[in-house]
């Protein structure tokens, strides 16, 4: 890979580009990590929206509410910076990060569902209903399914807001690509102007977002058809 | 019976029984709470007076287990609502699978054999958004017999249906009524109602307001609002 890198792009830029695909790595662990955590978070609260306990719809609703209304930066620094000080306890950036993350794509993600669970028209949980399905084999059989199919491209159009949100993990001093761009910035080298490291940062980035944005498109486009 | 939205009474004191294999008719302005009243039966709504029993099961308001009594009881709807993202096949299956906890290949079975009875065995791999109006509501009728209930009911089958489908969905109705089954079918087709019903009754603003066998009914209706309606449709 080195090797590979240093005769395309000769010692100097070989050198760095290695080290921004390296980070990128860890980009895409806290991306992954956001996905998972908050799309297991968000799934669980949507079942909490739309369950029948209104103490459960109402904890669901404040929690959304509230974790939709503190942009991500603070929440970075709140769990990054403001709960290691304030309890005296040593948080790793990553454990942080990640944190910030899920809670922040866990409501995002829940009312994209809440919202394609409730484009389902009535007759079709009254249609399961009426051949004496539960409630849950109800939502699991016949809801759910075509539900899925309609969030899925917002779904997908969504892990590019947290795949870039993630770039603001730098702050708390998480070792992703944003970090090393903003590193080797800083580095008072020659050929490392942040004119030319950020572009490379962005195109790196956007080689993430990309397929996913076409993706998306295409899942779009094959739901219209359907 | 009664039945309240907040502070609108939509059903007052319904007094109704039917015996097996009867077949019921009931038809009304729209508003007058007949898709309400058979909605009770099957406990797809509530009410909030009185008491329903179907089949020894007794309805009551948040009742536990509404799933037992809707497995006996097999509905139609207006609009169809068959599962889109089902195939014709899998529609008949999941339920008896989910519902009856039948294996696959009982449910397929069965599934094939209710889609012969209303005749559209070879539609079985299509989806349903491919089956005309009319395809549908015979696949939803076969649905439901799927389940094997002891009472069907229609909630205006016929009503979202282009004219030249309304019969194959009537004959489908009709040989159903004359196999022996307890109906009671929410509708406005009268031809139907003289052919098989043994009883027809009128409601008005959320009250049975006469009932009685076709011939009666259709020749001598008693109440001015029952002659009046039937004078606007016949």
């Amino acid at each position: 890979m080195t090797e590979l890198l240093n005769s395309l792009f000769g010692p100097f830029y070989g050198n760095m580009i290695g080290l921004l695909l390296s980070a990128t790595q860890w980009t895409i662990y806290l991306s992954l990590a956001a996905f998972i955590g908050g799309g297991l978070l968000g799934l669980m609260l949507t079942v909490l929206k739309i369950s029948p306990l209104k103490p459960l719809r109402w904890f669901a609703t404040a929690y959304i509410w509230l974790f939709q209304s503190i942009p991500l930066l603070m929440l970075l620094f709140l769990l990054g910076l403001g709960i290691p000080v304030f309890f005296q306890i040593d948080v790793p950036a990553w454990l942080a990060a990640g944190t910030a993350l899920t809670l922040f794509t866990s409501a995002y993600m829940s009312e994209v569902w809440r919202g394609a669970l409730e484009s389902i028209p009535q007759g079709q949980w009254e249609a399961g209903k009426a051949v004496g399905l539960t409630f849950i084999q109800n939502l699991w059989w016949i809801i759910a399914p075509q539900a899925l199919r309609i969030a899925t491209p917002s779904t997908v159009g969504f892990m590019i807001q947290v795949i870039k949100g993630t770039s603001m993990a730098y702050i708390i001093d998480y070792n992703d690509l944003m970090r090393w761009g903003k590193k080797i910035a800083n580095s008072q080298l020659d050929g490392a102007e942040p004119f030319i490291v950020f572009p490379i940062v962005a195109l790196i980035y956007f080689c993430l977002c990309f397929p996913l944005s076409l993706w998306s498109k295409h899942l779009e486009k094959k739901m219209v058809l359907t | 019976m009664s039945k309240w939205y907040d502070d609108f009474q939509v059903l007052k004191d319904i007094d109704l029984s039917v015996a097996f294999g009867e077949r019921i008719v009931i038809c009304g302005p729209s508003g007058s709470g007949k898709s309400t009243l058979i909605r009770c039966l099957n406990h797809l709504e509530e009410h909030q007076k009185g008491s329903i029993t179907v089949n020894d099961i007794s309805l009551s308001p948040g009742m536990k287990n509404p799933e037992k009594v809707r497995r006996e009881v097999g509905m139609v709807f207006q609009s169809f609502n068959l599962f889109p993202h089902l195939t014709i096949l899998e529609n008949c299956m999941l339920p008896q699978q989910r519902a009856l906890k039948r294996t696959k290949a009982e449910a397929r079975e069965i599934g094939m054999r209710f889609l012969e009875r209303v005749k559209i065995p070879e539609q079985s791999d299509k989806y349903p958004r491919q089956l005309s109006g009319g395809q549908q509501q015979r696949v939803a009728i076969a649905r439901a017999l799927c389940m094997e209930p002891k009472i069907m009911l229609f909630d205006e089958p016929t009503s979202a249906l282009d004219p030249e489908m309304v019969s194959e969905v009537l004959d489908t109705m009709i040989e159903l009524a004359e196999s022996g089954m307890t109906m009671l079918c929410v509708t406005h087709e009268m031809g139907f109602a003289r052919k098989v019903a043994d009883r027809v009754i009128f409601m008005d603003a959320g009250k049975i307001v006469e009932s009685s066998d076709p011939e009666a009914f259709f020749s001598n209706p008693q109440h001015p609002r029952t002659k009046e309606f039937l004078g606007q449709i016949l």
